[in-house]
């Protein structure tokens, strides 16, 4: 008796611990952006793969990083990241080597491969899954669409008081530069005196300086009629609702966002997480997530086109995409010390 | 039972107590005094005893006057609390019939219920161009033009003492209710008016509850991020905001710490400026 209550009671041990295992085997950890979170894009994933795919947002490429260094290894799976500070990451050796020939890169929009940002020494690590424009968002009804088209005009008396600027301050800062005729890649330390004072006449001329929600917010309620530094991202989810607030890529051009994801070094997962990247970058995955509830965005993989509506395309623009893509610089991506440089510039401006 | 195991036995009721100020409060602090002192070499943290962190504070303008924003805002919230909840307490004590008086508070601070965020963007909404206020105000032909309300400091001190203050209100009633009404009986025998009863009497002996709800207004004031961060529109930064700003993309935990470590240094002043001038220890 005794004996076979102590052979259930190891099994009943063992299996639990199967059940421990499998169950941890069967669930994916991704530090990620608000728009992975959307059940849309990830209920396919978890339902194909029998998986459980925990979501975590996080808000800055210093707050994740600080995130996975107190982390233990093998706690996250997947990263989602600026597509600028992907040589972060892969710097810190947090990611892991992609299987580049798995990846459909050839498909996608080339100047969002960015090979060179997500790779280094010819190994890739990380894959651009979605792009967009930080430019100039506006209310049709409320400004003169022609003044949009030139940044100076924007920025100018005429809206004084009616501008909110998006609280980012490297896109902010690119258009500046644009504005001065200096590329977003030509931005060093010599180059922050002139776009210091465009950034003071831009500043005089703010009512807020917003992140996403406060200026979604401040568009919608007509507290502004501007916001710089919006774009698709910050109207496309209001487009039925709100036909008005429009964006338009000015002359001198505007910044393009990307964002990456690649799977961590120290995952235990390597495996699942690969899929799930080859999941988001694959056509049905791009078309999810370029919709996502969160924020709408362009997929890098043109061929997502084959699975959105016209409606959500024309939302997104996508004929024009060739043109946008030619008119666009990649945002800033500066070293440390341009950074802080930098970073006290946007500081001491918002002080004034 | 000797006077060794009385000890012994006290320190094992102050314990957990002890334990649990040293894991969460001292241990915490040395960590973050220390990473005051560390700095960051690109993105490897370098422990130390480096100044140089403080020595920013000096040399960046825009620090500087964070922290001065950050003690403007505070100060004048604190006031404008007081001055609000002083008579609202007074009345909900003094005015409002018992029975009603548990009622009364309830509707004090129901705000307290709702979401902390959520009532920062309701006043957001509240404050705009197009929001009640302005309209209330074009409607009654107050003015001509809307205000601009939102996304100022009038907007930050408005979300602050909307919160403040309900706490303010319940320390100020829980010192005036304990007050015997034999004080003011007394006062006003020996012939002082009213105003002389609150002044010289009333007053007096309410400080400790005024003082307790100004030092806590003071503290949540001044370490707060959402508040200005919502409503203040980023016009002006205080401490909380550019902490945040240099842990958000480069992860400068030493210069955030630092910056903390001030802010935590600033609290303390004050509290010792108010104890020192009103002698708490007297009341």
């Amino acid at each position: 008796m005794t004996a076979k209550i102590l052979f259930r009671s190891v099994a009943t041990t063992a299996l639990v611990g199967a059940g421990t295992a499998a169950s941890a085997q069967d669930e994916l950890n991704a530090l990620v952006w608000c728009d992975h979170t959307d059940p849309a894009l990830i209920e396919p994933f978890e339902a194909e793969h029998n998986v459980t795919v925990n979501l975590r947002e996080y808000e800055g490429t210093g707050a994740a990083l600080a995130l996975l260094e107190q982390s233990r290894p093998g706690d996250w799976d997947v990263l989602v990241i600026d597509g600028i500070d992907v040589f972060r990451a892969i710097d810190a050796g947090l990611l892991a080597e992609l299987p580049a020939d798995e990846l459909p890169t050839d498909a996608f929009f080339p100047e969002v491969v960015m090979s060179e940002n997500n790779g280094s020494d010819g190994a890739i690590y990380a894959v651009t899954e979605k792009f967009g424009y930080n430019t100039i968002s506006y209310n049709s009804d409320a400004v003169d669409a022609a003044d949009m088209e030139n940044l100076s005009s924007v920025w100018s008396e005429k809206y004084d008081g009616r501008i909110s600027i998006y609280d980012y301050y490297l896109p902010v800062m690119g258009l500046a530069a644009l504005e001065q005729g200096i590329d977003t890649a030509a931005i060093d330390a010599a180059a922050l005196e002139p776009i210091g004072e465009t950034l003071s006449q831009m500043r005089s001329r703010a009512a807020s300086v917003a992140g996403v929600v406060a200026a979604q917010t401040a568009l919608a309620t007509g507290e502004v009629d501007i916001v710089v530094g919006g774009g698709e991202w910050l109207t496309a989810v209001l487009a039925e609702e709100r036909p008005e607030l429009t964006w338009t890529i000015p002359e001198e051009g505007a910044v393009r966002w990307t964002q990456s994801i690649g799977v961590l070094a120290d995952s235990e997962k390597t495996d699942l997480a690969t899929e799930f990247v080859k999941y988001i970058v694959s056509a049905e995955g791009q078309a999810r997530l370029a919709t996502s509830s969160c924020f709408w965005g362009m997929p890098a993989n043109a061929e997502a086109g084959d699975f959105l509506s016209d409606a959500q395309k024309d939302v997104l623009r996508w004929d024009d995409q060739a043109d946008y893509l030619a008119r666009t610089q990649l945002y800033p991506a500066p070293d440390t010390d341009l950074d802080i440089e930098m970073q006290d510039l946007w500081l001491n401006t918002l002080q004034q | 039972m000797s006077a060794g195991s009385d000890q012994a036995r006290g320190w094992g009721f102050a314990a957990p107590a002890l334990l649990w100020t040293m894991a969460f409060f001292v241990v915490p602090f040395v960590v973050m005094g220390a990473m005051s002192l560390a700095t960051l070499d690109g993105r490897t943290l370098v422990w130390g005893l480096h100044l140089d962190n403080y020595a920013e504070l000096a040399s960046k303008a825009y620090l500087a006057r964070a922290i001065f924003v950050s003690l403007e805002i505070t100060l004048t919230v604190t006031v404008v609390s007081i001055l609000l909840a002083y008579p609202l307490a007074w009345i909900i004590a003094f005015r409002v019939p018992q029975r009603w008086q548990r009622l009364a508070l309830l509707l004090a601070i129901l705000p307290f219920w709702t979401s902390y965020v959520v009532r920062s963007y309701a006043w957001l909404l509240v404050l705009a161009r197009e929001g009640v206020v302005n309209q209330t105000m074009l409607g009654l032909g107050l003015i001509s033009e809307p205000l601009t309300l939102a996304n100022t400091r009038f907007a930050t001190v408005t979300g602050f003492v909307h919160f403040f203050v309900m706490l303010l209100t319940l320390t100020i009633y829980a010192n005036l209710v304990q007050l015997s009404p034999n004080y003011r009986r007394a006062a006003m025998d020996l012939g002082a008016s009213a105003f002389q009863t609150f002044r010289h009497v009333i007053l007096p002996l309410t400080l400790p509850g005024i003082m307790t709800g100004a030092f806590l207004t003071f503290v949540l004031c001044i370490g707060d991020y959402i508040t200005p961060q919502i409503l203040g529109g980023n016009t002006e930064l205080t401490v909380p905001q550019v902490i945040m700003v240099q842990l958000g993309r480069r992860a400068d935990f030493p210069l955030a710490a630092a910056l903390a470590i001030v802010l935590m240094g600033i609290v303390t002043l004050a509290y010792l400026a108010m104890a020192r001038w009103l002698r708490l220890d007297r009341l």
